[in-house]
């Protein structure tokens, strides 16, 4: 599985409620991964995060 | 196999935890919901790309492409098969090599197994083959929770590219029948089946018939990669608890994909060449900021990815201002079946007291994949 351009993207609310979520390039195609341990493709980047070879930049 | 040995066999099975409906363990086992593609698509590793619920490994010189086939129902019983086809081949196997279709079982659903108990029960996996290599071909099945458990069998395809209905029976040893064969009762993997195309000396070495804790096939497996000439098909996949193979149990279609639809959902434009949408209310959420609920078919197992294909994506609308967005990246999936998609920095800023809509153009998709 190749996964580049992690970063991580928020969108906060009116009433201060905030989503958040990462996105990232895998096999080619812009994805929106959810922050779960449930989620195979989240699994992947923090597997590939621990070993060094992803980094995931901070949201703007 | 006559009817009163059939009958014999299914009632078996009934007295050892199997039932007469549901009693099949794999999902789109006569390969009938294809929502990503039915055309020739590259395997990818750890990918889902044809078929439903059957992934790639696939890593090495060597290259593959599924896809849908048609027409084996007089043979099997089955209209559709997932046929392989070897585009690039690969002759010279490395060691850490693996060419493998894989499928994942949900633990949770593997409890009637009786795995980590000594009242464990025998599964016997059944399944249409076709293969130009004949030979001798293996298969891993693998206990994922606490310690691992890999069942490997050997099998024969006795002739090339000839259909073959193939039966495997796998009996608990005393491992799987202790505290560490137990499957954990969630969410997650709790068997995972391989069947080999070829992998190298890494995984090889595994005791047919048998489980080990680290190996996948042995050496006896023939390499279905070696030639771009090399295809192979396979169907009517069925796991069933009991020592005996009963006859496939079809289901309508549309039984069979909202099984899927637990895994993963592609909501696309229907209606090709009208220019017609599907759209969904949507409020503000910030400055220029709008958010819509998306509501899956059912439940999911876990949250998704989503993904957002076509040109022009999905558009959000308010008051006559709208934006599209081919990567709608802020999202929060629930189990419920629920999605919430947050459109950022929009070219507009939604008035708060005025309703919107997010919609889906009609060269775009979106993808929800919860898949194991």
């Amino acid at each position: 599985m190749e996964i580049k351009d992690a970063q991580y993207k928020e969108s906060t609310s009116d009433w201060g409620v905030k989503a958040k979520a990462i996105e990232a390039t895998i096999d080619g195609v812009v994805c929106s991964i959810p922050i779960s341990e449930d989620n195979r493709h989240y699994n992947e980047i923090m597997k590939q995060v621990k070993a060094g070879t992803l980094t995931i930049k901070d949201a703007d | 196999m006559s009817k009163a040995a059939e009958l014999a066999a299914l009632i078996a099975n009934v007295n050892k935890g199997s039932s007469l409906a549901n009693k099949n363990f794999i999902i789109n086992g006569g390969m009938q919901v294809w929502q990503r593609a039915t055309a020739a698509t590259a395997a990818v590793d750890g990918a889902y790309k044809t078929v439903d619920r059957f992934f790639n490994w696939v890593s090495g010189g060597g290259a593959y492409t599924t896809e849908q086939s048609t027409g084996h129902l007089a043979t099997t019983g089955h209209e559709n098969a997932l046929k392989l086809a070897v585009t690039t081949a690969d002759t010279s196997i490395a060691s850490g090599d693996y060419y493998v279709i894989g499928y994942k079982i949900e633990a949770q659903d593997l409890q009637s197994f009786k795995y980590g108990s000594s009242s464990a029960n025998a599964v016997t996996l059944s399944f249409w083959i076709r293969a130009t290599k004949a030979g001798t071909h293996t298969l891993f099945f693998s206990k994922n929770d606490s310690t691992q458990y890999i069942y490997v069998a050997e099998y024969t395809v006795s002739a090339s590219d000839t259909w073959e209905h193939i039966t495997i029976t796998i009996l608990p040893d005393s491992n799987i029948k202790a505290g560490a064969g137990a499957i954990a009762n969630d969410n997650g993997a709790g068997i995972t089946i391989g069947f080999v195309l070829k992998e190298g000396s890494n995984y090889e070495g595994a005791t047919a018939s048998a489980w080990n804790t680290s190996k996948y096939t042995t050496s006896n497996q023939v390499n279905n990669m070696d030639s771009t000439s090399n295809t192979w098909y396979l169907t009517g996949v069925q796991l069933e608890i009991g020592e005996k193979a009963t006859e496939f149990e079809h289901e309508p279609y549309e039984t069979t994909l909202a099984k899927c639809h637990r895994y993963f959902v592609k909501i696309n434009d229907d209606f090709t060449g009208s220019n017609a949408y599907h759209a969904w209310s949507s409020i503000r959420w910030g400055s220029n900021q709008q958010f819509a609920t998306v509501a899956l078919p059912q439940p999911i197992r876990a949250q998704a990815t989503v993904t957002i294909t076509g040109t022009t994506g999905v558009t959000f609308k308010c008051d006559g201002s709208s934006d599209s967005k081919t990567a709608v990246v802020h999202l929060n999936t629930e189990k419920s079946g629920l999605v919430s998609f947050y459109g950022n920095s929009l070219s507009f800023d939604p008035a708060n007291s005025k309703a919107g809509t997010l919609f889906i153009n009609d060269d775009s998709s979106m993808q929800f994949d919860a898949e194991l």
